[in-house]
C-alpha cells in the first residue's frame, strides 16, 4: 500500500466513524509529543549538571572569562584536566580507593549474604527482634554514630583485654583493619540495606530446592554453599557494585577512619580537598604569604572542581554503563513484596 | 518419639539460624549498641579529654541538651528548616518518583535508556559528590558572590514575584514555587523511589484493568480504584526510604553543623546531643508517619 493509498484509506474509515477516529488519533498525536517533551526536558535536567562539568573540563583559559562562551568551548584544551589531575595526586588516591573498595565491598556482600540467607530460610526464637535490628541500622543516619564510632576507635578496647595483654591502647583509627571489622561485621556503610536485598532474594527462591537436597542428605552449609549461593550470584555482584560504588563516593566513614592525618589518600578525601589545595598551591605559586582570603579566581576553582570531579566519576560512570542492568533490576527485584 | 525428633529439628534450625546472622549480631552490638549507648551517655556528660589518655565524662544531667536549644545560636533555626524542607521534599519526590514510574511504564522507545538515565544520580549523586558544590568553603564564598550581583529581571522572577503579592494564595504559591526551585534535587534523588514504584506497577496484572474498562471504568477511575490501593504498601517503603535518605543526605545543613561542631571545637557532649535531639525527632516523624500510613495500605492477598 502506497501512502496516499493508506491516507484514502484512512479518510474514508474516518468519516465512516464521524470523525472519531481522526479526533482519537490527534489526541493520541499530542499526548505522545507532550510524554516525549516532558521526558527529554527531565533527562537533560539530570544529565544537565554532568554535560556542563564536561564541557567546563575542556574550557581555556579565554573561554572560561569569556561570556558568549556558554557550553561548547571554543578552544579545545585538556590543561584544566592536568592540572586537576595534579592535584588529585595522580593515581595514589585511584589506587587506594580501589584496593580497600574492593576487599570492602567483598566482605560486605559475603556477611550480608550469610545473614540475608540466615532470614529468609530458618525459624529461630527472636527472629522479628533480629529483623527489626537491621531496619534500625538502615534508618539510623550514619553522622549519628559517627562521634561515638571516633571515640570507641580511638580508644578502642573490649573490656580491657587488649590493655591488660600487650600494656597499651589499640589504636584504630586511621588503620584499614578497622573498617574491615565493621563491614565483616555488617555495620558498614549501608550494609543493612544489602541485607535487606539478599533476605529479598533469597525469600523468592523455591522452598522446594533446599527440601530435595536435606532429602537427600545434605547438610545446612553445603545446602547453602552448593545449591543457593550460585544462584545468588547475579544478586551478589549487584550488592558488590552497589558497595563498591557507594565506597567510592562515600565521605562519611572516609573521613572518620581514612582522614588524611593518617596518611591515607582516598578518592572522596582528596576531591573534598581538591579546592583548598587549588589554593595553598596558588598562594604557593604568586608568592602570598598571608592567611585569609582566596586569590583564586573563581572560575578557574569552578572549573578544577568540574574536572576533579568528572575525573573521580569516569570510573563510576564506566561501571555504570558496563553493569547497568544489574544495579536496576537488583532494586526492582527487592521492592516487590516491600 | 516422633514428637523428640520435631524437637531437635526446630532445635538444630535454631542454631543454624543464629549462626548464619551471627556476623550481623557481632557487628550490630559491637558497632551500633555500644557506640549508640555510649553516645547517649556521653550526651549528658561533659566531656573532657585528659590529654590523650582517654576521655574524662563528668554527669551534667540535661545541661548539653539545655545548651543545644537555647544556646547555639544556629541549632534550632537549622532544624526548623531542615523539617520545612523535608515538609516539602518528601511529597514532592514521592509525587514526582509515581509520576515518573507511571511514564516509565508506557511503551515509548528508548524506555531502557531513560531508566538508565533517571537510575544514574543514584550512582554518582552520592556521598561526597553531591556536597562538594555547596560544602567547600571556597565554592560558597564563589557562590556569594555571584548571588550579589544577580539582579537580572527574568521573566520567571517577575511572574514569581507578581504570583507572590496575591495576599490569599500566596502561601500556596509559595509552597509551588519552592517545589519548582527543588525540582533539581528532587528529580536527582527519586532514582531508587521510581525504580521501586515501577517494580511495583509491573506487578499488577493487565487483567484487572481490562475488567475495569468493560465495567465501563475511565481511566482516572480505575487509577484511584486500582493502581493506587495496589501500590500503597510501596508507598510506605518510599516515604521510609526517601525520609531516611533526606534526613543522612550528606549536604544537609544539620549535619555539616553537627560535623562542623565536631571537628572544630571537639565539644563531643554537645555534638552528640545534637545528634540525639535530630535523631529522636526522625525517629518520632517515621514513628507516626508510618502508623498513619499502614492503617490505609491494602494488601491484595
Amino acid at each position: 500500500m502506497t501512502r496516499k493509498e493508506r491516507f484514502e484509506n484512512f479518510k474514508e474509515r474516518n468519516r465512516k466513524s464521524g470523525g472519531y477516529l481522526l479526533r482519537k488519533k490527534i489526541g493520541s498525536v499530542i499526548y505522545r509529543l507532550c510524554r516525549a517533551i516532558l521526558i527529554f526536558g527531565l533527562c537533560f535536567l539530570i544529565l544537565q549538571p554532568l554535560l556542563h562539568k564536561i564541557s567546563l573540563s575542556f574550557m581555556t583559559k579565554e573561554d572560561l572569562f569569556d561570556r558568549t562562551v556558554i557550553s561548547v568551548p571554543r578552544h579545545f584544551s585538556t590543561s584544566a584536566i592536568r592540572d586537576s589531575w595534579m592535584l588529585l595526586y595522580k593515581f595514589k588516591p585511584f589506587w587506594t580507593s580501589l584496593s580497600i573498595g574492593l576487599v570492602v565491598a567483598l566482605l560486605q556482600v559475603l556477611s550480608a549474604t550469610l545473614v540475608g540467607y540466615g532470614f529468609a530460610r530458618f525459624k529461630f526464637p527472636l527472629k522479628n527482634f533480629w529483623f527489626a535490628c537491621v531496619i534500625l541500622m538502615i534508618v539510623v543516619p550514619p553522622q549519628t554514630l559517627v562521634t561515638p564510632m571516633y571515640l570507641n576507635f580511638s580508644h578502642f578496647d573490649i573490656f580491657g583485654i587488649f590493655k591488660a595483654l600487650t600494656g597499651k591502647e589499640l589504636k584504630l583509627l586511621g588503620s584499614v583493619w578497622a573498617y574491615i571489622a565493621v563491614c565483616a561485621g555488617c555495620a558498614g556503610y549501608k550494609s543493612g540495606l544489602y541485607i535487606y536485598m539478599m533476605r529479598q532474594h533469597f525469600r523468592n527462591e523455591p522452598k522446594e530446592l533446599e527440601e530435595a537436597a536435606w532429602v537427600d542428605g545434605c547438610g545446612k552449609l553445603r545446602t547453602f554453599w552448593s545449591i543457593l549461593l550460585p544462584g545468588a550470584r547475579p544478586m551478589m555482584v549487584s550488592c558488590f557494585l552497589f558497595a563498591f560504588v557507594w565506597w567510592w563516593t562515600d565521605g562519611v566513614y572516609s573521613r572518620l577512619f581514612f582522614a588524611k592525618g593518617y596518611g591515607w589518600y582516598t578518592v572522596s578525601n582528596c576531591l573534598s580537598n581538591v579546592a583548598n589545595r587549588l589554593n595553598t598551591e596558588y598562594k604557593k605559586m604568586i608568592g602570598a604569604t598571608d592567611q585569609g582570603g582566596t586569590f583564586v579566581p573563581i572560575a578557574y576553582a569552578n572549573q578544577i572542581t568540574a574536572a576533579s570531579t568528572l575525573i573521580c566519576l569516569v570510573p563510576l560512570i564506566v561501571i555504570y554503563l558496563v553493569a547497568q542492568k544489574s544495579f536496576v533490576e537488583s532494586i526492582s527485584q527487592s521492592g516487590i513484596k516491600g | 518419639m516422633a514428637k523428640n525428633k520435631q524437637k531437635t529439628m526446630a532445635k538444630s534450625n535454631a542454631i543454624a539460624g543464629y549462626l548464619f546472622i551471627l556476623p550481623f549480631i557481632i557487628g550490630f552490638i559491637l558497632f551500633l549498641v555500644v557506640p549508640l549507648v555510649q553516645s547517649f551517655y556521653m550526651s549528658f556528660c561533659a566531656v573532657t579529654s585528659t590529654n590523650g589518655q582517654g576521655l574524662a565524662y563528668d554527669w551534667i544531667g540535661l545541661k548539653n541538651y539545655h545548651d543545644v536549644f537555647f544556646k547555639d545560636p544556629d541549632y534550632v533555626p537549622r532544624l526548623l528548616d531542615e523539617l520545612k524542607n523535608m515538609a516539602l521534599f518528601v511529597p514532592g519526590t514521592l509525587i514526582f518518583s509515581f509520576f515518573m514510574a507511571i511514564l516509565l511504564n508506557q511503551e515509548f522507545k528508548g524506555r531502557a535508556l531513560v531508566r538508565a538515565v533517571y537510575f544514574l544520580p543514584v550512582i554518582l549523586s552520592s556521598g561526597i559528590m553531591l556536597g562538594l558544590e555547596t560544602n567547600n568553603s571556597l565554592l560558597a564564598s564563589m557562590s556569594d558572590s555571584i548571588k550579589q550581583d544577580d539582579s537580572m529581571t527574568t521573566i520567571t522572577k517577575t511572574l514569581e514575584n507578581i504570583l507572590l503579592t496575591g495576599e490569599q494564595a500566596s502561601k500556596f504559591f509559595e509552597y509551588v514555587i519552592n517545589l519548582v526551585n527543588q525540582v533539581y534535587n528532587i528529580a536527582i534523588s527519586s532514582g531508587i523511589q521510581i525504580i521501586i514504584f515501577l517494580s511495583g506497577l509491573q506487578t499488577i496484572s493487565p487483567s484487572m484493568y481490562e475488567a475495569a474498562q468493560i465495567e465501563g471504568c475511565t481511566a482516572w477511575e480505575s487509577f484511584w480504584k486500582i493502581t493506587l490501593p495496589m501500590i500503597s504498601s510501596l508507598i510506605l517503603v518510599n516515604v521510609i526510604y526517601s525520609i531516611v535518605d533526606f534526613c543522612t543526605k550528606s549536604d544537609s545543613q544539620l549535619m555539616t553543623l553537627i560535623s562542623d561542631t565536631l571537628y572544630a571545637k571537639f565539644d563531643y557532649g554537645l555534638t552528640t546531643a545534637m545528634s540525639w535531639v535530630y535523631f529522636a525527632i526522625i525517629m518520632v516523624i517515621l514513628g507516626i508517619l508510618s502508623f498513619i500510613i499502614s492503617r490505609w495500605v491494602y494488601y491484595y492477598d
